[in-house]
């Protein structure tokens, strides 16, 4: 089937495999493969990406599900300069990586995380990263790493205002009673 | 990991989608209970119906003294609604145990009641709530009891081509509820799901998740407590699940304290 | 050598890519024309393969080839890396590893493989895997390594049918430690399981075989830890292809932590057949076959008995180990639960007569490797749970009777390093301040006041006590070749200074998390007096450098760092004659510094950029010096390296449920001389993650048929971030004495000693609440430590 989208802020048209998984298209078509597969259970979040502003598995989700609706993955969260979002600066600043794999999933779940709650509790951090494993760093630096993006991020880069700002109109339907 | 090769339809109304089923194949929703078992190749349905744009089942709203939820919310909705939190806090509370961040993201309370996981949070919630489930299918609509619905393991009263468009929840003045849950730690599903209701009157309503292949409600803890009595042994006359994280025996137990755990939360 | 760098946390070089999705990993890598391999695997952890038919799957359109394990017959199997004989003297049971089960053989283990599709997309092979027609005969199959030698057991291969690999004696005579044990006051013993964990690194393995029919050349992209190791063993003894004509990239690499040290079937099945298909073709394994097909980690089953004198002095130490090596022996396995395992039994403690006596045991299971420490763990774990148990059997204090019986400290250079009875000799140790900081950092008496009140009202506080050496750096080629190693444990380096100074590092050890591209550069820089911009590091491409050992045992810098210097120390000295040239000066007057050759007592100086270009454009040039600038070096080390720690765990068990809640983690390290503070602190992070999860979350479970049931993250349970609390680490120096860095090496360290203080903290906390309990197996789960109490 054909599907059109927005990845990283740019117009998208392919031709899919209908059982073609999000994670997949990004990866194989697009050749964003800064999302990763590292689990077969929906369970590890290394292939988080952003749908319409929020955090989803990728690998859980049909690229069909996400014809006409904004994706964001790693590749797009820094400025166009090259400055990093703040999270990206955050894992760098504070060690909060090692072998690289997880980290993609960890800084989108992440951005999730703080526009909800901007400035989370490290139990809070903790808690938002349930469904992400690491398997290098004891999350204690990742968690750092978190803290340290929520202190330097006041201004939101202009790259991802579309994380920030865009809820999907279904959002709006829900509590219209 | 790929699925078997199917057929993706996209409805964008419940009638579309009835028509849909009504020719064969599954709905998807958020599809968090159906892709990873499809990847795993362990359901192979040739068609799928997906239903996650269909507006009119999204929303939550108040309707008379219920609180409806559209099968097509998703756990994070629930758990943010505040409506929820006003008029049914248990699902505020439990929606938000569900899964991760990610997952409550895409999972919706639909998808789930239809997918009927024993572990799942949601089955132990809608029946301690005394939930009703309207589904649509070729016949129109009809409404089930929460305490009809569940079936068996993975098994529910939804017919061949019927769409869960609903869950209505009583909203009670003065009523207390809770749901405690002791999680499967790698999974972070029910071990043991206790939802309890009180109603204003002092009568409770309780049932478990994750403790017999099919949610039940507890009517002897039920009896008891009504009754002015101790509840004797939580989940009594149901066959108990057993695992390698909670042997039949472990799991009754974690049955009594997490009912004593939320007898306690709504006193 | 300036220290500019040296010391400091310089924020991660590598970092940039990983942060912005650009990291490349082996999966990453789209060939052109790439086709994709998916194996068809036994469902049976034992089976004998009757048919195989795969008509049907090559009818499928987009099926280019089906191999079966009678068209691979002829390739010789996967080799095993260490020779370990019986102690009868009779060789090594060593039974071949192939790629793909022929028709009549019998499958070993769930997932060993029968046939291979070569498809034009992954989805095709997959679907067609389930064309490929397979006949079995289910046979009756073992898991545990206390079934393998029962009488009767299912027999893992018909030639050995007593099930076992070979057995091993170590340490003093058995009579000897009889006799010791004989005199001792109170013996601490201990029957308990060190169950098999999965390494579960996050980056799937991968491969892509290419092969080139203009230049006969091979190309094998791998997600391994060490690629001239997987190119020697994979060309000398699987392919019988020439080495020369093998290019093996180990590109970014998400993890390894053991289980990518070993060459796989897989890996040589790839490139076999690119050569049959003359095209590239890749293989990723899935999480649900990883955990099939991974080498797992640990799996012993052991009687520990320690003997004390009536002061609480160690008199000896007896051991009886079964270790399960699965169907197969992987490349490090009989090293591991050997020379890795019995040569640690000394630990920390002057304990004068040790005996370990070990049999190594086939069953029907994916092989066991090093993971992680690598029987280290193992051997702390046994000494450790030994020392709590024991205090509380005596009544005495956990931490006095560690202090008591600790090695006093020696530092290797004025004073001799420590001789143990278990054959190694540790290079420096100071024992007593890493547990003296860590029991300041608990507060010790405090918390032993709050564990008195909280069990006064119900509540069950408990602290574990854990001290580790271990043995790090591997190794003196000499010594593992006498201890059965078929390998050197070397690591070669070559600097090669650019004509404008700047400097390209090739390094045979591999990084795949450990930050080498920073912390070598750190090293390089500072020796060089340069800016670490000048320096680049390069690693993972055998074609590009020259030769390597990989990355394992936390031997990167203690090993392949020193091998850098010994480079550098070459780069000097040549750099030296060529300053000395153009300065019109002897070179003994000369002094480098800051980047500069400078003359003694003057400020005539001949930059180290300078001194490159005249390297590469030798017009005013020493007579007879050969242009360039640019050396290899290998280095051999002189000994292990031993670091060692002290790490507590305070836990808080909830007496209704068992559920039990890890609320402190601390953790004091002797990693000699470190380099990066900020990457090390990472490394013990992870490491203690690691142990804490084979305490409390992790392990298999195999049913009576053999079959892992709990094969998935829904099942096998890795600690998340909310599992876990900040850690609390620090640390001090003791130099090494014996490499040029001074460094131990810190990444198997954390999970080497937490292990044992989070089980001894449970078991703390249980005695406190009146349950005496001497043992919970791991993972202690809720319903493990519920029925301790019930």
């Amino acid at each position: 089937m054909q599907i059109n989208l927005t990845v990283n802020g740019k117009a998208r048209k392919a031709e899919v495999e209908d059982r073609t998984l999000l994670v997949y298209y990004l990866r194989e078509k697009l050749g964003l493969t800064g999302a990763h597969v590292a689990c077969d259970t929906s369970s590890c979040g290394a292939c988080t990406v952003h749908l319409d502003g929020v955090a989803v598995k990728s690998c859980t989700l049909l690229a069909a599900q996400a014809d006409g609706c904004q994706v964001t993955t790693i590749e797009g969260m820094a400025n166009a300069d090259g400055t990093l979002h703040p999270l990206q600066a955050g894992f760098k600043e504070c060690h909060g990586l090692q072998c690289g794999f997880c980290t993609p999933g960890m800084i989108m779940t992440a951005a999730d995380l703080l526009k909800k709650n901007p400035h989370p509790s490290e139990t809070e951090i903790r808690v938002a990263l349930e469904g992400n494993i690491c398997r290098c760093t004891g999350y204690h630096n990742i968690v750092e790493s978190i803290l340290w993006a929520a202190q330097h991020s006041n201004a939101p880069l202009a790259a991802d205002s579309h994380l920030w700002t865009n809820d999907v109109v279904a959002k709006e339907v829900v509590e219209t009673a | 990991m790929i699925t078997y090769p199917f057929q993706y339809k996209r409805a964008s109304s419940v009638a579309e989608a009835v028509a849909m089923l009504g020719e064969g194949g599954k709905a998807l929703s958020g599809g968090h209970s159906l892709i990873p078992a499809m990847k795993l190749r362990l359901n192979a349905p040739d068609t799928l119906v997906d239903v996650g744009r269909i507006l009119e089942i999204k929303g939550i709203s108040v309707d008379g003294d219920e609180l409806v939820i559209g099968a097509g919310a998703t756990h994070g909705d629930i758990a943010g609604s505040s409506l929820v939190k006003q008029h049914v806090p248990m699902f505020a509370e439990g929606a938000g145990h569900i899964g991760d961040p990610s997952v409550r993201n895409r999972g919706t309370i639909g998808g789930s009641l239809a997918h009927a996981d024993p572990s799942a949070d949601w089955p132990a919630m809608v029946l301690a709530a005394d939930a009703t489930i309207v589904v649509e299918g070729a016949g129109g609509s009809r409404s089930i009891k929460a305490s009809d619905f569940f079936t068996g393991m993975f098994d529910t009263a939804l017919g061949d081509g019927e769409l869960i468009t609903q869950v209505r929840v009583p909203m009670q003045a003065g009523s207390k509820m809770t749901y405690q849950k002791f999680a499967q730690p790698a999974s972070r599903y029910a071990l043991v799901g206790c939802a309890v209701v009180k109603s204003s009157d002092g009568s409770v309503r309780v049932a478990f998740s994750g403790v017999s292949e099919t949610p039940f409600r507890d009517e002897a803890a039920e009896g008891q407590l009504n009754g002015g009595q101790e509840v004797s042994q939580a989940a009594s006359g149901v066959s108990i699940m057993s695992d390698h994280f909670a042997s039949e025996d472990y799991r009754k137990h974690l049955a009594n304290v997490y009912l004593k755990k939320a007898l306690a939360a709504v006193a | 050598m300036s220290n500019k760098f040296i010391g400091q946390s310089v924020k991660r070089v590598e970092d940039k890519r990983f942060i912005t999705g650009k990291g490349r990993y082996t999966d990453d890598i789209v060939l052109p024309g790439m086709l994709h391999a998916h194996f068809v695997r036994s469902p049976y952890a034992h089976a004998r393969v009757v048919s195989v038919d795969t008509a049907e799957a090559l009818a499928i359109p987009g099926v280019i080839a089906v191999y079966t394990g009678d068209d691979v017959a002829a390739i010789n199997g996967v080799p095993c890396g260490w020779q370990v004989n019986f102690r009868s003297g009779e060789t090594m049971r060593e039974p071949k590893h192939p790629m793909l089960i022929a028709t009549g053989d019998t499958a070993k283990h769930a997932g060993d493989p029968v046939a291979v599709i070569i498809a034009e997309t992954k989805e095709i092979a997959i679907d067609a895997s389930e064309a490929v027609n397979v006949e079995w005969e289910e046979l009756p199959a073992i898991a545990s390594p206390a079934d393998a030698l029962k009488e009767g057991a299912p027999k893992v291969h018909d030639q050995f049918p007593d099930n076992t690999a070979f057995d091993w004696t170590f340490g003093n005579p058995i009579e000897e430690v009889d006799a010791a044990m004989a005199t001792a006051a109170h013996t601490t013993t201990l029957d308990f399981i060190n169950q098999r964990v999965v390494p579960n690194a996050m980056e799937p393995r991968a491969y892509i075989g290419s092969y080139d029919n203009v230049s006969d050349k091979y190309t094998l992209y791998t997600s391994t830890q060490n690629p001239h190791l997987i190119r020697l063993l994979m060309c000398a003894f699987v392919l019988g292809i020439p080495e020369h004509k093998v290019r093996v990239v180990g590109p970014d690499v998400g993890g390894g932590f053991g289980s990518k040290i070993y060459h796989y079937t897989e890996e040589a099945l790839v490139t076999w057949a690119s050569k049959q298909l003359e095209v590239p073709v890749k293989w990723t394994s899935d999480r649900s076959e990883a955990f099939l097909m991974d080498a797992h980690g640990r799996d012993h089953v052991t009687k520990a008995e320690m003997g004390f004198d009536a002061d609480g002095n160690i008199v000896g130490l007896r051991i009886k180990t079964i270790a399960n090596m699965g169907a197969y022996l992987s490349t490090f396995a009989p090293a591991v639960p050997t020379y890795l395992h019995g040569t640690l039994l000394q630990g920390l403690y002057t304990t004068p007569k040790i005996n370990i006596d070990m049999t190594c045991v086939f069953t029907h299971t994916v092989a066991v490797d090093a993971y992680r420490g690598a029987g280290r763990p193992e051997a702390t774990y046994l000494l450790e749970r030994l020392m709590d148990l024991a205090a509380l059997e005596m009544g005495k204090d956990p931490a006095q009777l560690r202090f008591q019986n600790f090695i006093p400290a020696f530092d290797g250079v004025t004073q001799p390093g420590y001789q143990t009875q278990v054959a190694l000799q540790y290079d420096s140790g100071n024992y007593h301040p890493v547990l003296e900081r860590g029991l300041e950092m608990l507060g010790y008496e405090d918390f032993r006041a709050a564990q008195k009140e909280a069990a006064s009202t119900g509540k069950l506080l408990g602290v574990g006590f854990s001290t580790y050496v271990e043995a790090c750096g591997i190794a003196p080629s000499a010594v593992v070749g006498s201890l059965g190693a078929r390998a050197g444990l070397y690591e070669s380096a070559q600097v090669r200074v650019q004509p404008t100074g700047k400097v390209s590092v090739f390094t045979g050890s591999h990084s795949h998390g450990q930050g080498h591209e920073t912390t070598f550069v750190q090293v390089v820089a500072d020796k060089l007096g340069i800016p670490m911009e000048d320096v680049d590091l390069v690693h993972g491409d055998s074609d590009t450098v020259a030769f390597g050992m990989g990355t394992y045992g936390s031997r990167s810098l203690a090993v392949g760092g020193s091998a850098i210097m010994k480079s550098i120390d070459k780069v000097l000295e040549k750099g030296a004659k060529i300053a000395a040239h153009k300065l019109e000066c002897a070179e003994g007057d000369l002094e480098y510094g800051e980047g500069k050759w400078t003359v003694k007592g003057t400020d005539k100086s001949i930059g180290f950029g300078d001194v490159a270009l005249t390297a590469y454009v030798p017009h005013v040039y020493p007579a007879g010096l050969e242009p360039g600038l640019d050396f290899s070096s290998f280095y051999d080390p002189a000994n292990f390296t031993y670091p060692f720690g002290c790490h507590i765990a305070v836990v808080e068990v909830d007496k209704e449920t068992g559920k039990t809640t890890l609320k402190r983690m601390i953790a004091v390290d002797d990693v000699g001389n470190v380099i990066n503070p900020m990457i090390v602190d990472g490394q013990i992070h992870g490491g203690l993650a690691q142990g804490i999860g084979q305490a409390m979350f992790e392990g298999t479970i195999y049913d009576e048929n053999a079959q892992l049931t709990n094969g998935s993250y829904m099942d096998y349970c890795m600690p998340r971030a909310d599992d876990l609390p900040m850690f609390e680490t620090d640390r001090k120096v003791t130099p090494c004495p014996h490499n040029p860095l001074g460094v131990k090496g810190a990444g198997e360290a954390g999970a080497i000693g937490s292990t044992p203080a989070v089980v001894n903290a449970v078991i703390d906390a249980l005695w406190s609440g009146g349950h005496k309990v001497k043992d919970i197996l791991m993972p202690m789960t809720s319903e493990r430590v519920w029925r301790a109490m019930n």
